[in-house]
């Protein structure tokens, strides 16, 4: 499952949704938006193509630009 | 000089909202607009409902099927949270992420249709442009967004609660 870049969402909001969502740690979030935001795009959870979508459907509801990735 | 910051997380774990008049009703009538948006098929609308599968029309709809009342509803629940709640000196967590939710689907749209990019500033909108009101409020609700989520996070284990939680095959 894919996270976009988009110029519109902060970086602090972005971070604090992976946090939040993921129970990732403040470094690992933080990371990701990173990640996310230089490289245009970052694999930000995986797993069966359940829990993606569902991932992917979370991140939609907080407004993040989320794809599921083509394998 | 700074500004008062508008949103403070106290003791007991609510928000108070220190929001001067002026800028509450700016915001007033901003969650009805996000609902009378939501009633369209206005092309903003593809940032706040984006394809999960962009390449794949079948398997798209099969996703939309699924997931697309619920995100609706959610952002509906969000903005009657926000108009009931708009005069309040004080949120609990869950009426502050309906305001973070609502507010970050204000800024998505007005972004969108002002074409923000990376290199976007306030001198892309000088005050003889026509946009330059929308580009004021956008910047405007980035600044409290950016209070809003600072306030949240601060709620937040920043060590995270473990590997696990975001990968539920490994349980």
């Amino acid at each position: 499952m894919i996270v976009w870049n988009d110029p519109i969402n902060l970086m602090s909001y972005v971070t604090y949704v992976f946090q939040k969502l993921f129970g990732y740690s403040r470094e690992k979030a933080a990371k990701l938006m990173m990640d996310v935001h230089v490289k245009g795009k970052a694999v930000v959870s995986s797993g069966s193509r359940e829990k993606a979508e569902w991932d992917v459907s979370r991140l939609h509801a907080h407004g993040l630009w989320a794809t599921m990735e083509r394998s | 000089m700074a500004l008062k910051p508008r949103i403070r997380r106290t003791r007991k774990g609510t928000f108070a909202l220190n929001i001067p008049r002026e800028e509450r009703d700016a915001l007033r009538s901003l969650p009805g607009q996000l609902r009378d948006l939501l009633a369209t098929d206005d092309p903003a609308l593809e940032r706040l409902f984006p394809p999960a599968y962009p390449a794949d029309p079948h398997a798209q709809a099969d996703f939309a099927s699924v997931t697309h009342d619920d995100l609706r509803s959610g952002k509906l629940t969000s903005i009657e949270v926000m108009e009931r709640t708009i005069d309040a000196d004080r949120l609990d967590e869950e009426q502050l992420l309906a305001w973070l939710g609502s507010i970050n689907d204000l800024r998505l749209v007005f972004g969108t249709r002002l074409g923000v990019t990376e290199e976007t500033d306030e001198r892309s909108f000088p005050p003889e442009d026509p946009r330059a009101f929308a580009f004021a409020l956008y910047a405007y609700l980035g600044w409290l967004e950016e209070q809003a989520v600072e306030a949240l996070a601060a709620g937040i284990d920043p060590r995270g609660i473990g590997p696990q939680s975001g990968d539920f095959e490994a349980r």
